[in-house]
């Protein structure tokens, strides 16, 4: 409950932000501080130096930009999951931060902060893979653009590097036919709490058949993961019920299951099929 | 470090440890002991204040963070009279020990800014993030119900006492 | 006439202070130059402390001291009633039993200060093999804790083996057994505890505020432990944020918080993490058994046993080795049947196992009611027929576990749960949900339970309040004060943490004195101000300390009507008192009201002669017999084959609590234990690794229920009074906890047992229900 000692920065501008991080070793960036502030009063994790990027004007917006919507830093769960470009462009996304933590956790987290922190059963990364998201790294020394699916590398690890923050997640904007979905179990039963298994899943229909889909799995593994096998097996079928199921066998392939409080790898490695072929055919149907 | 905010409509200024959280600037450095603390990873939600008028876990937050912000806490709810929310808690038997109260009342008041008729079950999982031990919740969401009701100007539902009471 | 209060839905005299957060909880107490306490605590469940070097954080700027076992040495072990077993140290004296046992305890100028010099002792621990996992402990095969010869420290048993294998003999019997863990949990008050000790070395005064349930009791043992007497000792337990059993202990963390403000003549207060209250608060239940019914395929029930062991952990406390002799007092349920049931208590590498809401009752009841529905399902026959078949019909029953019933109507009773839920309606939709593709189940419990604390028997039995330096024998007090203004004042020695006492007790002198309720203010928590208590638990405070203020309100009537009658030139025995005064019968213009009988009862000059003057009367009460509410339960879950989810849908509940003071006070009550056991059913597990590490240590592992996990309950009640106190009440704090778990249970059983599944060990977790559902173990 009693943090240990560290420097504050509240930096106002992104700038400031990124020469106090490359300046500072061990320096974390807090945007919502919803999972920080409790590892740090738990003194599981105690750094140096706090950034808040709180004070930071710009990066509280959702807008549509070109090909895509572009998510600031600062964006709570609760702006993401009531946001009608959210909910036009990307369901699942949106779906996900409705059930992400409970109302006032959703007050104060930041979609962008979720994605950072990159909980093993968070749900919004799941949605950030399957919608194809990028994710915008800044650092002093310039900007790059990490394909969601290659953002999450192991548990409670990112790609960013140390001094980098991630200012933007961009969803790209849906075509005719694509559609997206997020279903899980809760750790709490239901919706509520933390992924047991959790699936998000995109699809393009064109001319009645599935002509793309991607689908993102948190939960079940050691980090929100890409199943390709699963979405490759959908790619060309016209997503009837046995298309559905066909495909949902092969979600977890190439995923390293794990056990843990809530499940064995039998069981979770079930749920991730039940919750892609509920997401599949919620997508479709939509 | 200093920390400039506005809390029940007082300005406040203090200087503080950066490690300090918002709950203990609240209860230690205010003397605003209403606000409570139930657990430290941010799930009871006995700590619920608003800050700008938006519910928050004040154990969640650094008292820093809140510069320059406009807190209301359970102690500056009441403006002369109580808010429907705390009259709701009174009528329909809201509470038991108390503990949670201030923060599930609170809740329950951003729940209805937001929504002005909530139904059974989005009242349920608006307070999902407000753990409540003595009532099993079922009077919590007839008290909100009762609250919603009369902030309507409609009349509230009925009891289950009124024909013993 | 009276004020005809009782049984209205009074709204509560609690509440003002308590929504504007102006309550006084412990922790919101601050006193000048107060220090802050904390602990260092064992991160093994079992290992010897090689060494512990405190320098670096005594070394830190606001650290005033570090404690160690040598330090508080010559206080001796905690304090416990039922001391059978190793009693705790007040710090690890040597070697460390369970993980979250206090090593160190250090006082600093605040609480940041204090976890950072708690971060800065060094100790230096040789781990030792734990053993956490109840019938390894049972074999003996490690000793938990080195001071006892034997993991099996007590056994409990009552009944007759013989008549179970004679039951067994008979033709035709049809013999059921289920093996069952009924989980240990963490009863997770929203309010941790917290204490606040004051010592004033020049009154010589000690005085503690505490989380508590049983101010008296602590006042009691913190007097034994210091030797200081009853006048020296004053214990406050302000508001209480939720106890559930959990703070009814004399804590080591009481003790010293106390010694370290006397040691640095400051005031030091300590306030538990919720981290820490998951391993330094005692735990509940921990049962693993077998529960076998022998009975005829008509479904009367030949003979139950239960053969169990309950899981102690590393130390015994207050009333550790009892909880399963409260179980066992109810062991036979609702039910006129013989049975055996023995219940070994074994010692663990956890942390100590005590009261939670229920205390033994709701594991005996569950282990039954278990078995009876799996009988009921063996042969066929409705789960409800084979309970009424098998009900006791006559009071006073004496049961096989050798108890005395004074009352009960369990037939009414359930009849009247099963026509409030549409039983058959039910059975309807359960079918056309089958067919729809949805898997419902309903579920069934009935229980009785043994509360009012207690017959003075209970204290030569072994539930004596000598070692905490009180009277062996429960009791309850009650002072009612008419002040001159005609107001009253009622000073109790509950410990209410939420039940409401201040109204319900309010209400009985109103009804009494015909004194307003609010007029009426009702104190307690405080030792210098109350009578004698032992506080506030076992669903006894209304039965035995109400029924004490109610006689002393009655001795309180009868002295006002003398001097209303003096005052009026009538007889006393027509004198009534309603609206805040008295009148005489028959004559409604002449009345006095309660400040002018109070004005001339401080006046004793204008008394009759020989009245005494002052208007209070105080009355102890000691009942002859317990209490046996009873009720039944009845719900309906909806389970995802798929997903193993398990969503209750609805919940009935029909109590029979005797009378009633409050009924929204009561639904409260009944709520709220309702929740709890259907948390058991569905969510509560302390879950330990083999070392005996809390793997559920935070409310992030160990969930408790949300109000979206819960639906809205519907309630009745039937109303079968007791005669054992003065006004027919038997208590309800506990009831929906008893009744709830295996009611849901029951249900989930009775939804997928086409499935195959016969049974599921709580908390029924997705994972666990579709585990059973897929043959893969449960």
């Amino acid at each position: 409950m009693f943090s240990r000692q560290f420097e504050y920065l509240a930096p106002t501008s992104l700038d400031d932000a990124l020469s106090a991080l490359a300046s500072t070793p061990g320096a974390k960036i807090m945007s919502g501080g919803q999972s920080l502030i409790p590892l740090m009063k738990l003194r599981l994790f105690s750094p140096g130096t706090v950034v808040d990027i709180g004070r930071i004007d710009g990066l509280g917006d959702i807008v549509e930009r070109d090909d895509h919507i572009s998510i600031g830093a600062l964006v709570r769960h609760n702006q993401t999951a009531s946001d009608p470009l959210v909910a036009e462009h990307a369901t699942a996304l949106g779906q996900a931060a409705a059930w992400t933590g409970d109302h006032q956790v959703r007050n104060r987290g930041t979609t962008c902060g979720a994605m950072a922190h990159a909980d093993i059963a968070a749900d919004q990364p799941a949605a950030a893979i399957a919608l194809g998201a990028t994710m915008v790294a800044r650092s002093s020394s310039g900007e790059r653009e990490i394909p969601a699916q290659e953002f999450f590398v192991d548990a409670l690890t990112s790609a960013l590097s140390d001094d980098e923050i991630l200012v933007e997640l961009r969803v790209p904007t849906s075509t005719n036919g694509s559609t997206s979905a997020y279903d899980k179990l809760g750790r709490r039963g239901g919706h509520t709490d933390y992924a047991v298994a959790g699936v998000a899943v995109w699809v393009q229909v064109t001319d009645g058949s599935v002509s793309d889909a991607r689908i993102g799995v948190t939960g079940v593994g050691t980090r929100p993961s890409l199943a390709e096998a699963a979405a490759s097996a959908l790619i060309g079928t016209d997503g009837n019920d046995e298309a559905i199921t066909d495909a949902a066998a092969l979600v977890t392939d190439g995923i390293t299951v794990i056990e843990d409080l809530y499940g064995s790898v039998e069981y979770k490695t079930h749920l991730a099929k039940v919750f892609t072929e509920r997401a599949l055919r919620q997508a479709l149907a939509g | 470090m200093q920390v400039s905010l506005t809390v029940n409509g007082r300005t406040q200024t203090a200087e503080i440890e950066s490690r300090t959280l918002l709950v203990h600037y609240l209860r230690e450095h205010l003397n605003l002991t209403g606000t409570h603390v139930g657990c430290e990873t941010s799930y009871c939600g006995a700590c619920t204040v608003l800050v700008d008028g938006k519910a928050i876990k004040s154990c969640t937050m650094l008292a820093v963070q809140t510069e320059g912000a406009a807190i209301t806490t359970i102690e500056g709810l009441a403006n002369g009279e109580l808010h429907p929310v705390q009259q709701g808690f009174v009528e329909r038997h809201g509470l038991q020990c108390g503990f949670c109260t201030p923060g599930m009342i609170m809740s329950a008041v951003a729940l209805l800014d937001e929504n002005d008729s909530p139904s059974e079950d989005e009242i349920r999982h608006g307070i999902e993030g407000n753990l409540c031990r003595c009532t099993g919740y079922h009077n919590i969401v007839k008290s909100i119900e009762y609250a919603a009701a009369t902030m309507r100007g409609d009349d509230p539902p009925a009891s289950d006492w009124e024909d013993e009471s | 006439m009276t004020a005809n209060v009782i049984g209205k839905a009074i709204r509560r005299k609690e509440d003002p202070a308590l929504i504007q957060g102006k309550g006084l909880y412990t922790d919101d107490m601050k006193m000048a130059g107060m220090l802050h306490a904390a602990f260092v605590r064992s991160p093994f469940g079992k290992a010897r402390i090689l060494g512990i070097d405190a320098s670096r954080a005594t070394e830190l700027e606001g650290v005033h001291a570090v404690y160690t076992a040598e330090d508080v040495r010559q206080l001796g072990p905690l304090l416990a009633q039922v001391a059978i077993g190793a009693l705790r140290p007040l710090l690890a004296d040597g070697t460390v039993n369970h993980v979250g046992e206090a090593v160190a305890m250090v006082v600093a100028t605040d609480r940041y200060v204090a976890q950072d010099a708690v971060d800065a002792v060094d100790v230096d621990y040789e781990p030792l093999e734990a053993v956490v996992d109840l019938e390894d402990a049972a074999s003996d095969r490690t000793i938990a804790n080195d001071t006892n010869a034997s993991n099996v420290i007590h056994v409990w048993e009552v009944g007759d083996a013989d008549a179970v294998a004679a039951a067994r003999a008979t033709d035709g019997a049809v013999e059921v057994s289920v093996k069952m863990i009924n989980q240990r949990l963490i009863p997770t008050a929203i309010e941790p505890r917290s204490a606040l000790a004051d010592y004033n070395g020049g009154y010589g005064n000690m005085t503690l505020y505490s989380s508590s349930q049983i101010p008296h009791a602590v006042a009691g043992a913190l007097g034994k432990t210091f030797g200081l007497s009853s006048n020296n000792v004053r214990v406050i337990a302000p508001e209480v944020g939720g106890g559930f059993g959990a703070k009814l202990n004399y804590y080591s963390e009481e003790a010293l918080v106390t010694f370290a403000s006397r040691e640095l003549g400051s005031p030091v207060k300590w306030t538990e993490t919720r981290r820490e209250a998951s391993v330094a608060t005692i735990h509940g239940r921990g049962w693993v058994g077998t529960a076998t019914i022998v009975g005829t395929g008509e479904g009367k029930i030949l003979a139950y046993e239960l053969d169990a062991l309950s899981d102690m952990g590393a130390y015994t406390q207050n009333f550790t080795v009892a909880i399963p002799l409260l179980g066992q007092y109810v062991a036979p349920g609702q039910y006129d049947i013989p049975i055996h049931w023995k219940v070994q208590c074994v010692a663990t590498n956890a942390p100590t196992t005590d009261a939670y809401r229920g205390a033994g009752r709701p594991e005996a009841i569950f282990y039954l009611e278990r078995a009876i529905d799996a009988f009921a399902r063996e042969i066929g026959m409705d789960p409800a027929d084979v309970r009424k078949r098998n009900f006791f019909e006559e009071f006073p029953a004496t049961t096989a576990a050798g108890m005395l019933m004074d009352s009960g109507d369990y037939g009414a009773n359930l009849d009247k749960l099963l026509e409030l839920a549409d039983y058959q309606g039910l059975r309807r939709k359960q079918e056309e949900a089958r067919a729809e593709g949805r898997t419902i189940g309903i579920g069934l419990s009935t229980y009785v339970e043994v509360c009012g604390f207690g017959p003075s028997a209970l204290a030569e039995g072994g539930f004596s309040w000598a070692s905490y330096g009180l009277p062996a024998a429960f009791n309850g007090s009650g002072l009612v004060r008419v002040n001159p203004d005609g107001t009253a004042t009622v000073m109790i020695g509950t410990g209410p943490s939420g039940q409401g006492h201040e109204t319900t007790w309010a209400q009985i002198v109103s009804e009494a004195l015909g004194i307003a309720v609010e007029d009426i203010q009702v104190r307690h928590g405080d030792t210098r101000d109350s009578p004698m208590g032992i506080g506030t638990f076992g669903s006894r405070s209304l039965a035995v300390d109400g029924s004490a203020t109610s006689q002393a309100a009655e001795k309180v009537r009868e002295k006002a009507a003398r001097v209303a009658a003096h005052m009026m030139e009538a007889s006393p025995d027509d004198i009534e008192f309603a609206d805040g005064g008295a009148h005489v019968t028959g004559s409604p213009d002449k009345t006095v009201t309660w400040a002018e009988i109070a004005e001339v009862a401080y006046q004793p000059h204008r008394l009759p002669d020989g009245m005494e003057g002052g208007m209070e009367a105080n009355a102890v009460f000691s009942p002859a017999n317990a209490t046996w509410p009873f009720g039944s339960h009845l719900a309906v879950v909806d389970v995802d084959t798929t997903t193993g989810d398990v969503t209750l849908l609805e919940y009935f509940a029909m109590d029979d609590c005797g009378n009633v003071i409050n009924p929204m006070i009561v639904d409260g009550q009944v709520h709220g234990g309702l929740a709890q056991g259907i948390s058991q059913a569905l969510f509560e597990h302390a879950i330990f690794d083999e070392d005996g590490n809390l793997l559920t240590g935070s409310l992030l592992d160990y969930p408790i229920p949300t109000a979206g996990d819960l639906p809205s309950f519907t309630l009745d009640r039937t109303t079968t009074p007791t005669d054992v106190n003065p006004m027919g009440v038997k208590g309800i704090g506990e009831a929906g906890t008893i009744g709830s778990a295996q009611t849901v249970l029951n249900a989930v059983i009775d939804a997928v047992a086409h499935l195959g599944v016969t049974h599921i060990d709580m908390p029924l977790r997705p994972k666990r229900v579709w585990q059973a559902i897929h043959g893969n173990g449960a």
